[in-house]
C-alpha cells in the first residue's frame, strides 16, 4: 500500500514536471514579449541588471509609440480588410463546390475533394516568383488587392476539404424532404443545409481570417510601401529601424497582434486537425 | 425525384463547383506552369527579354556551393526538427491525454506557438538571441558558465545559428504535432490498452506493441506535415538569421528569394525552388496512402 502511494506520488511530480517544462519552453517567447513591452529602455539595456526583475518602474511609452508614431493601426486596418474580402471570397467559392464535390457528384466527386486538398500542400515558396510576375501584371504590386487575390487559392483548398465532410454528415433525407416540398435541390441547398452549416462555415470563416495574418511569404513579396503592410510582415520588418533600440515596441506589437488571433484559432483547433488529420482518424 | 430536379442536378454540380476549380488552376495551376518555364529562360525583373535558355540556370546553381550548402541546411533542418518533435510531443500528448484541473489553460499555452502567427512568435525568439542582451546569455553569466561578454553569439556563428532555426521549428512544430496525437490517441479504443494491462503488459510494453503501432497512421500524417511546414518554410529563416551568417542558415526557399526577388533574377529563383517539387511530390503520394489504407481498414 505504502509503496503504490509512492509510485502514484512519483508518477504524479512527473506528470506536473513534463507539463512544467513545456508549458515554460512553449510559451516563454510570449512571456518575454510581455516581460519588454512594459520595460523602460535603459532597463532593457543594460547588460547587468536582471532581466527578469523590472529594475526601474514599468512603461506605457512603448505601447504609446506603437499606437501613436508607427503605422501599427494602420496595418491591423490593412490585415482586418484584407482577412473580410479573402472571407467573403471563400465563402462564395467553396461552399457551394464542397456541397457539389460531397452530394451531387459521386465517386469522382471525392476524388476531385482529394485533388483540390492536395493543392494545400503546394507552398508559396514554390509560387511566388511566378506570382510575382501575375500580380504586377495585373497592375497590383504593392497594393493590398494582391493578396485579396491570392490568398483564396490558400484558404479555398482546405475550407473545401473541411465543409465536404461537414456536408457528408447531414442526413440526406434532409434535402429530399425539402425538395418534396418543392423547393429546387439549389434551394435546398441553400435554405435549408446551408442554415444548420453555421458551426462549419464558422470554421472555415475563422481558419481562413488566421491564415490572413499568419502569412509572410506573399506578402513580404508583392509589397513594398510601409503604409500597405499586412501585420504578420509589417511588425518584423519595418519596425525595425536601423540602429536605434525598438525591441520594447516591437515585442508590444507582437504580443498585442497575437494573442487575439491564438485565443480564437484556438477555440476552433479541434476542426482543423480534423481536417487535416486526412480522415486517418476515424 | 422529378424529371426536372434530376436536369438540375446534372448542370447544378458543376456550375457550384466549377468556379473554384477555375480559381485555383488560374492562382496555382498557372503559376506551377510559369514557374517550371521561368526556370528554363532568362527571365530578370525589369529585363524585357524572355528566352528559353534549357538546362543553363540549373548547370549554373548546381554548380554553386550556396546552392548546395542550401539543400543540405533543408535536408538537415527538416529532418531534425521531425526527430526532436515527435520525440517530444508523444511525451506531450500522453501527459495532456488524461484530464486534470486547469487543463484547458495548459493547453492554450502550449498550443501559442503554432496559433500565433510564425513571423511575430520568431521576432520573440529573435530578441531572446539577442548578440548583447539575449536573456539566454544572461542566464548562463548569472550561472558563471561564461564571464560577461565571453559568451557566443547565438545567430552570430553558424552552428549556433542553425540550431537556432531547428530550436525556433520545433518550437512552433511540437504544438501542431501534439494535437494531431492527441486525435490519434482519443481514437484507440480504450478497451485494447486496458485488456493488454489485464493481461500484464506493462506502460512500454503497451505503449511500443499497442498504443504506437495504432497510431502509426496519425503518426505518419504529422511527420508528412512537419516535413512540409519545415521543408518549404522561409518565414523563420528570414527573420531569425535572413540566411546568415555568411549564407550558414540558407534554405532553399530563403535562397530562392534571395535570388528571385531581392537578386532580380526570376530565372535562378524559380529554378532553384523548382528543387522543393520532389520532397512535395513524394508527401503527397505518402499522404494518399495513409488516406487510402484508412479509408480500406
Amino acid at each position: 500500500m505504502e509503496r503504490g502511494g509512492l509510485h502514484r506520488f512519483g508518477a504524479r511530480a512527473l506528470h506536473v514536471s513534463v507539463l512544467g517544462f513545456f508549458v515554460v519552453a512553449l510559451g516563454f517567447p510570449f512571456f518575454w514579449m510581455l516581460i519588454a513591452a512594459f520595460k523602460q529602455n535603459i532597463d532593457l539595456y543594460t547588460v547587468e541588471n536582471n532581466p527578469f526583475l523590472f529594475n526601474l518602474p514599468p512603461t506605457f511609452e512603448h505601447i504609446r509609440f506603437l499606437f501613436v508614431e508607427t503605422r501599427f493601426m494602420r496595418w491591423l486596418g490593412n490585415t482586418a480588410l484584407v482577412g473580410f474580402l479573402v472571407v467573403a471570397i471563400t465563402l462564395v467559392l467553396a461552399v457551394p463546390a464542397a456541397y457539389a464535390l460531397a452530394r451531387l457528384a459521386g465517386r469522382w466527386g471525392e476524388r476531385l475533394g482529394i485533388a483540390i486538398f492536395l493543392t494545400y500542400l503546394i507552398p508559396p515558396t514554390l509560387l511566388f516568383i511566378p506570382l510575382s510576375r501575375v500580380v504586377a501584371l495585373l497592375g497590383l504590386q504593392d497594393s493590398i488587392f494582391s493578396v485579396v487575390l491570392v490568398y483564396p487559392s490558400m484558404t479555398i483548398p482546405f475550407s473545401i476539404w473541411l465543409l465536404m465532410g461537414f456536408f457528408k454528415s447531414i442526413p440526406k433525407e434532409l434535402e429530399d424532404a425539402a425538395m418534396v416540398d418543392g423547393l429546387t435541390r439549389f434551394g435546398a441547398f441553400f435554405r435549408m443545409v446551408v442554415p444548420i452549416s453555421v458551426s462549419g462555415i464558422l470554421t472555415v470563416v475563422i481558419f481562413s481570417f488566421t491564415l490572413v495574418t499568419q502569412e509572410f511569404v506573399y506578402a513580404l513579396t508583392f509589397i513594398s510601401p510601409e503604409r500597405n503592410q499586412m501585420i504578420g510582415v509589417g511588425i518584423p520588418i519595418y519596425l525595425v529601424r536601423g540602429d536605434v533600440y525598438y525591441w520594447g515596441s516591437l515585442m508590444a506589437a507582437c504580443l498585442i497582434a497575437s494573442l487575439p488571433i491564438a485565443v480564437v484559432y484556438n477555440l476552433f483547433l479541434d476542426r482543423f486537425i480534423a481536417g487535416f488529420t486526412v480522415g486517418s482518424v476515424k | 425525384m422529378s424529371a426536372g430536379a434530376k436536369r438540375e442536378e446534372r448542370w447544378l454540380a458543376p456550375a457550384m463547383f466549377l468556379p473554384a476549380v477555375f480559381y485555383i488552376l488560374a492562382l496555382v495551376g498557372v503559376p506551377l506552369v510559369l514557374a517550371v518555364l521561368y526556370a528554363f529562360s532568362d527571365a530578370r525583373i525589369g529585363g524585357s527579354g524572355f528566352h528559353l535558355v534549357g538546362l543553363e540556370n540549373f548547370r549554373s546553381i548546381l554548380q554553386s556551393p550556396g546552392f548546395r550548402k542550401a539543400i543540405r541546411n533543408s535536408i538537415v533542418f527538416t529532418l531534425s526538427a521531425q526527430v526532436i518533435v515527435i520525440v517530444c510531443s508523444n511525451i506531450l500528448a500522453t501527459a495532456l491525454e488524461e484530464p486534470f484541473r486547469g487543463r484547458g489553460l495548459v493547453r492554450f499555452l502550449i498550443l501559442l506557438p503554432w496559433v500565433a502567427p510564425v513571423s511575430l512568435g520568431t521576432i520573440g525568439w529573435k530578441w531572446i538571441l539577442d548578440s548583447i542582451y539575449s536573456v539566454i546569455t544572461w542566464v548562463l553569466v548569472a550561472l558563471h558558465v561564461y564571464k560577461p561578454y565571453s559568451a557566443p553569439m547565438w545567430l552570430g556563428e553558424p552552428n549556433l545559428a542553425m540550431a537556432s532555426v531547428v530550436l525556433v521549428h520545433c518550437w512552433r512544430l511540437i504544438p501542431f504535432s501534439t494535437v494531431i496525437m492527441l486525435a490519434g490517441r482519443s481514437a484507440i479504443p480504450k478497451e485494447i490498452p486496458e485488456a493488454a494491462a489485464i493481461d500484464g503488459a506493462g506502460f512500454w510494453r503497451t505503449l511500443f506493441q499497442i498504443k504506437i503501432p495504432m497510431m502509426t497512421p496519425i503518426l505518419s500524417v504529422a511527420v508528412l506535415f512537419g516535413i512540409i511546414f519545415t521543408f518549404t518554410d522561409m518565414t523563420v529563416v528570414y527573420i531569425l538569421t535572413a540566411g546568415g551568417p555568411f549564407d550558414s542558415t540558407q534554405t532553399l526557399p530563403s535562397l530562392a528569394f534571395a535570388t528571385g526577388i531581392a537578386g532580380s533574377d526570376l530565372a535562378a529563383g524559380a529554378a532553384i525552388s523548382l528543387f522543393l517539387v520532389p520532397v512535395l511530390i513524394a508527401v503527397a503520394y505518402l499522404m494518399l496512402r495513409v488516406a487510402h489504407r484508412s479509408e480500406v481498414a
